[in-house]
């Protein structure tokens, strides 16, 4: 995909959109209860813990839960057609994200995916999933 | 368990392509529930609705010149207004309000108001981790959720357009749905339409029409004297689960079925007992997954449960009975509808899609992505 506009990261979020400029992917964890989640709080879910979440490099390999192909864009400079899917990691969060590198009718449910990035103007960048192997 | 409460008027705005504004159509909804119930405006001390602006209970109460007791526009889509029935039944029992009015109108289609990409809100988090891959807003998250489903449970994409084929089938018995007149639609005609976000075609998709609805509610003392026979508020329920597309683990598990149980509870009735069934069609597969959630079937059942014409008219389980939103009207939160059905069903004014006999409905609303769910059980005795 191309670079599309993205938000300027806030305070909760910075850490993980600067892993992001190396092409690390990272998700919250709890250092009290050991819950990961995604997209990064102020607070655990888990057990509601304030100071203990850190950032844990993931390893970007997942599996895809479920995905849509999408065939009339929501915006007149995006081509169609494209994979939206979400992407369970195997440390257990789930990613909103696309899918890449295939064509877009060959995906199916469980296929084992790995991370690639989508550099982004501001030095950021944005995960999508590809093929495993 | 009512507190006492009864819903005494319901009615629809105009429906379809109107080209009238969303205060015009408002007006038109609250006054004909109102005529209906026999009661004013100025009898009115209550009044919930959302939509119209960012002050929506406060719009409308200007525009009707009242000063209301009690208030409520909490925005949940289109579950908010089986949420608004728990509110205000809750207040007219704690005395703060005598007489409600519950509404919603939309000019969406005549505006061409309505983006396939949502609304964005640049401070979310969504924004920053969601919307950059540029997902239908809500449609591709009903998508994944029908995908995963028919996955799951190695169910077709035929057996999902059931639900747009017995919705048309009931539309062509409501002169005032949008497709009534349109002729019947098959499952071909549902897969062969055009694919929007796979698995959903817009033969999945509910309509993007002008319209709305008002109902009225008050005491079911002060109901007994009123125009019409009143329809009573016997329970209500409700979960909240979701903003984010990634927040709930499982996209085939519905919040509805904490809100049925609550609602089911509180009036002291099991799922048998319901004669109608008004619940969200925003697509397809939410359907699919409500009946699930409501404990019609088990997980992964409901498409054999709507095989065989069990939800067309004359079936064993009477859904939908308005053509919803598939087939009648969907002007973006289509909740309000959902309870003018409801209570049109009960009150034996259905006309030829009248369920015969019917005391107990429920409607329930969905919102959002799956994100708010509100069950109404309502019935025509205390």
């Amino acid at each position: 995909m191309s670079a599309p506009d993205v938000p300027p990261a806030d305070e909760i979020t910075a850490g993980w959109w600067d892993a992001t400029r190396e092409h690390r992917l990272v998700v919250q964890g709890c250092e009290s209860c050991g819950a990961v989640q995604h997209p990064p709080r102020g607070v655990c879910t888990g057990c509601g813990e304030t100071g203990a979440l850190v950032w844990r490099d993931d390893t970007g390999a997942g599996v895809v839960d479920s995905f849509t192909v999408v065939h009339r864009a929501p915006r007149k400079d995006l081509a169609v057609p494209y994979v939206i899917a979400r992407v369970r990691l195997d440390c257990g969060v789930l990613l909103l994200t696309r899918l890449e590198g295939a064509d877009a009718q060959v995906w199916h449910i469980d296929d084992r995916v790995r991370v690639a990035w989508v550099d982004l103007p501001d030095g950021r960048a944005l995960p999508v999933f590809t093929p495993a192997d | 368990m009512s507190g006492g409460v009864a819903i005494v008027g319901a009615a629809e705005c105009d429906l379809g392509v109107t080209g009238a504004s969303i205060l015009g159509l408002q007006t038109q909804a609250v006054t004909r529930a109102l005529a209906d119930a026999g009661l004013k405006l100025s009898d009115v001390d209550g009044i919930a609705t959302t939509g119209v602006s960012r002050f929506s209970a406060t719009q409308l109460a200007d525009h009707f010149g009242l000063t209301p007791r009690w208030t409520d526009s909490t925005y949940a889509g289109g579950s908010a207004f089986e949420m608004f029935v728990a509110r205000a039944a809750q207040a007219i029992a704690a005395g703060q309000a005598e007489v409600v009015v519950i509404s919603f109108a939309s000019n969406q289609r005549s505006a061409k108001s309505r983006s396939l990409a949502g609304v964005l809100e640049n401070h979310t988090p969504e924004a920053q981790f969601e919307t950059p891959y540029a997902p239908l807003f809500p449609l591709s998250y009903y998508a994944m959720a029908a995908q995963r489903y028919l996955h799951v449970y190695g169910k077709t994409r035929a057996q999902l357009a059931e639900v747009a084929v017995a919705a048309r089938e009931w539309a062509l018995l409501n002169p005032k749905a949008f497709r009534y007149g349109a002729g019947p639609l098959s499952v071909d005609d549902v897969l062969g339409s055009t694919m929007i976000s796979s698995p959903l075609t817009a033969g999945d998709c509910c309509l993007v029409t002008d319209g709305g609805g008002a109902v009225v509610l008050t005491s079911a003392e002060r109901a007994r004297d009123l125009a019409k026979k009143p329809v009573h508020v016997l329970g209500y329920g409700e979960r909240t689960t979701n903003t984010s597309m990634t927040a709930v683990a499982d996209l085939t598990v519905s919040g509805a079925a904490g809100a049925a149980q609550d609602a089911l509870a509180r009036a002291g009735l099991g799922i048998g007992d319901i004669d109608v069934f008004e619940v969200y069609d925003s697509f397809t597969i939410t359907v699919a997954l409500t009946l699930e959630a409501l404990g019609l079937c088990g997980p992964g059942e409901a498409l054999d449960l709507i095989a065989d014409g069990n939800i067309r008219p004359g079936g064993g389980l009477a859904l939908n009975t308005s053509g919803g939103g598939l087939s009648y009207c969907h002007p973006g939160q289509y909740g309000v509808l959902l309870l003018v059905e409801a209570v049109r069903q009960l009150r034996g004014e259905a006309g030829d899609r009248q369920v015969p006999g019917a005391r107990h409905a429920l409607a329930h609303g969905t919102g959002g992505i799956l994100s708010t769910h509100a069950t109404v059980v309502l019935g025509v005795e205390p």
